[in-house]
């Protein structure tokens, strides 16, 4: 066997092996507290990119709407584990609970009333009509409710508070929250041609982030949530337990440093079991007959609808499933950040770097959806650092002083945008199947 | 009756001549994306960038005229840039062309792989963006502010209310007029536009009858390239030129070709009026319109406002769904290019 072919073979083990040694080496030369960061990044990562895979490598979705899904998963975050603000409740609840429930009234209004006069010439008139009174009527409660509510101690509340339940319940309900936007979007622009879904996409997830901004009601915009509970111990606490002093002592560790690597444990030991349970279902789903129809319809989409499945059902569903476990990863992600920041979600970040960890990972592969993930996290936590350097290095010899050093220095931020557009150039134009191909199955 | 003409005053000023000048920018960057439809097959979410590469070079040959002193007061240095702009921005599109998407074109991708392609476009341009002029506000505007100011207006006519016209705003109402009927000049009476409507509309059969594809494809590139460097300069002239802008602008925009049916450039005109329009009626405090129309004496509290100004962006996505929904070929389907 040569080595190529031996490569080919245990790709898989193999890149991901080289991805622990550059782990390691982080821990090694840096820090293993930096390391752990890293890793737990690179876990929530993966879960997204998992997400996606989904939508793109399953059935060829191109979903430009990460972040909107990743923003509403950490808004269940907030929404599930945050204590109630019971003042707030009593202040504005009356109103708000009036106007979601006339959005409600008017939405079911509109969807009965739609089939009833479809062969009306004025059934659009009547339509904007029932919603313009809705949108009056809702404005009338839901205004003097929202005011209230934002007005009542704005510095640390001002908002309704969640329901005050453990946090980790948030993740299943992020990516309901995902899944019920992702079902009325897809609605909407699946079975149209392709690229409506990705403009849709990304406009849903401009509008997400702007709701989240703007309605401090309910997250309180951009002055943030601080302080969501944990699901692991505080640092704190565990400096404090006897127990954990001794376990600090025998292994041989400054007592800060062990718990702050116990709690990054904690939170890895967690996010590794929810990635190997979706790792499980997903590699069992591609494996079952449900996969190999996927497939089909992903390659061709009218002989599988001659074979007489349903395309835009099928997509309707993957759609869906991909958002949810994307909204899911977006809770997990503000769990470990133990804060709501809605400022913090940007396109880039949020949306093309996990397209980027998707195709350089190999789309259609579960397990290259996860390297991806790993690998990509990795280089865009070190390519600050390196960028920095590089930079410096090159413009080392000119004078400290000289204008143009200082704009090169501060373009080098920039560099990511278009390193990472590069990327996409490169990974689409030489390696279209990626790191991991998937696998040619009979 | 003085009360109707204020109140019509006031609409004017704020609502239908703002509406024309945004109207008019989003449907030369919806022409834009048009043709690439049509002719190359994709959603080319490169566009926004394309505008603000286009818009920072023309920045950028201003501020060398401004230093040299040159100036055709009493309009914006920048439409003296402008040709120098757009020169350099078909440059940069044919270059990306010939590297990036010939590749793509010969291997005949999917249009979904296409539009992830011009997504890495899009990042590579905006990095190249922030990289030469900064992520900041840069203010290129010179010449005179106003051709009617409120206080002419008001002078004039007397009401209460002023109707002020600015320069940025005629120039940009102009000039897009100006090119729209380039365009359809070219379009429909020149040999090459007639080639590319073939082109558009049958590939196997205009390449039968002898149309050089490669061709077709560069005089898109071109066209592409100086409406957008136009489209990007009158924003910026209008507003002010910040790169982040111009992505935020691609979903007004593709909202603008989609409603007038994508790959019809009649209706990308039309989509951009009526995104723009009802971007403006949507979140206009009508309150003081009220105020003049109603007698006298009655008080009104709220700001009589249908949508938050921070909702703008929902305005054009709101529209993109209904559109999606009842009609998905756009206002004008079945004509294309």
């Amino acid at each position: 066997m040569t080595p190529l072919a031996a490569f080919r073979t245990y790709r898989t083990p193999i890149l991901f092996s080289v991805m622990a040694c550059m782990l390691m080496g982080v821990g090694l030369l840096q820090s293993w507290g930096v390391a752990l960061t890293i890793l737990n990044m690179c876990l929530i990562s993966a879960i997204m990119a998992l997400g996606v895979n989904m939508q793109w490598g399953y059935a060829g979705l191109f979903n430009v709407g990460i972040m909107g899904f990743a923003a509403l998963g950490g808004l269940a975050g907030v929404l599930v584990s945050m204590p109630p603000v019971s003042d707030a409740w009593q202040a504005g609840g009356l109103g708000i609970g009036l106007g979601l429930l006339i959005t409600f009234a008017t939405v079911m209004l509109c969807l009965w009333l739609w089939p009833q006069i479809n062969a009306w010439r004025s059934r659009y008139w009547i339509i904007c009509a029932v919603i313009l009174t809705g949108y009056w009527l809702l404005r009338v409660w839901f205004d003097p409710g929202v005011d209230a509510i934002e007005s009542i101690n704005p510095s640390v509340t001002g908002y309704l508070g969640g329901l005050g339940l453990p946090i980790v319940l948030s993740w299943p309900v992020g990516g309901l929250f995902a899944a019920g936007v992702a079902f009325v979007i897809g609605k909407i622009a699946l079975g149209l041609r392709s690229d409506y879904l990705a403009i849709a996409t990304l406009g849903i997830s401009e509008i997400i982030i702007f709701f989240i901004k703007n309605e401090e009601w309910l997250t309180r915009g951009v002055k943030n949530v601080n302080g969501l509970p944990r699901p692991v111990p505080f640092e704190v606490d565990l400096q404090q337990a006897i127990w954990f002093q001794d376990l600090a002592t025998r292994v041989g560790l400054d007592l800060n440093d062990a718990s702050s690597i116990f709690v990054k444990l904690c939170y890895a030991g967690l996010f590794l079991l929810v990635l190997a349970i979706l790792l499980w279902f997903s590699e069992t789903a591609l494996k079952s007959p449900w996969g190999r129809m996927m497939r089909a319809i992903r390659d061709n989409e009218v002989a599988a609808a001659a074979m007489g499945k349903d395309v835009t059902w099928q997509h309707l569903r993957i759609f869906v499933l991909g958002s949810a476990v994307i909204g899911m990863a977006g809770a997990m992600l503000t769990t470990l950040d133990g804060q709501f920041t809605p400022v913090s979600y940007q396109p880039l970040r949020f949306t093309f770097l996990i397209w980027v960890m998707v195709i350089l990972g190999g789309s259609g592969n579960n397990w290259g959806a996860v390297l991806g993930g790993f690998f990509i996290w990795f280089f865009w936590i070190q390519a600050e650092p390196i960028g920095l350097w590089f930079i410096d290095t090159l413009t080392a010899g000119m004078d400290p002083n000289s204008a143009i050093k200082a704009h090169l220095l501060e373009g080098a931020a920039h560099m990511r945008l278009m390193t990472v557009g590069l990327i996409l150039l490169i990974a689409l134009r030489y390696a279209p199947e990626g790191l991991i191909p998937e696998r040619k199955r009979l | 009756m003085i009360d109707v003409i204020n109140a019509a005053a006031l609409l004017g000023n704020f609502l239908v001549i703002p509406g024309l000048t945004y109207g008019s920018q989003l449907a030369l960057g919806a022409l834009g994306v048009t043709l690439v439809y049509s002719v190359l097959r994709f959603s080319n979410f490169a566009h926004g960038e394309t505008m603000a590469f286009g818009a920072m070079l023309t920045i950028l040959v201003t501020w060398g005229l401004q230093a040299l002193g040159v100036s055709i007061q009493p309009l914006p240095t920048a439409l003296l840039a402008l040709p120098f702009g757009i020169i350099g921005t078909i440059a940069f599109t044919l270059l990306i062309d010939r590297s990036v998407y010939a590749y793509h074109r010969q291997r005949k991708a999917s249009p979904v792989v296409f539009l992830i392609v011009s997504i890495g476009v899009m990042f590579v341009m905006g990095g190249l963006i922030r990289f030469i002029i900064g992520p900041n506000d840069q203010i290129f505007f010179d010449g005179a502010r106003f051709i009617i100011s409120a206080r002419d207006f008001k002078r004039m006519t007397g009401l209460e209310e002023g109707l002020a016209i600015r320069m940025t705003q005629a120039v940009t109402i102009l000039t897009a007029i100006v090119i729209v009927i380039l365009l359809f000049w070219f379009l429909n009476h020149t040999r090459t536009g007639k080639s590319m409507r073939a082109y558009s509309d049958n590939e196997n059969l205009a390449l039968l009858s002898g149309i050089n594809p490669q061709r077709v494809v560069m005089i898109t590139w071109i066209l592409v390239a100086t409406l957008a460097t136009i489209a990007g300069t009158l924003y910026g002239l209008d507003k002010s030129f910040k790169p982040f802008v111009y992505m935020q602008l691609l979903l007004p925009i593709f909202a603008s070709a989609i409603v007038g049916g994508v790959g019809n450039p009649l209706g990308a005109i039309a989509g951009g009026y009526v995104i723009a329009f009802s971007e403006l009626i949507l979140t206009f405090a009508y309150k003081k319109v009220i105020q003049y129309l109603t007698p006298d004496g009655i008080e009104i509290e709220s700001l009589m406002q249908i949508l938050g100004t921070d909702y703008k962006i929902a305005v054009s996505f709101i529209i993109l769904v209904i559109v999606l929904v009842v009609r998905p070929t756009g206002l004008f389907q079945g004509k294309t290019l």
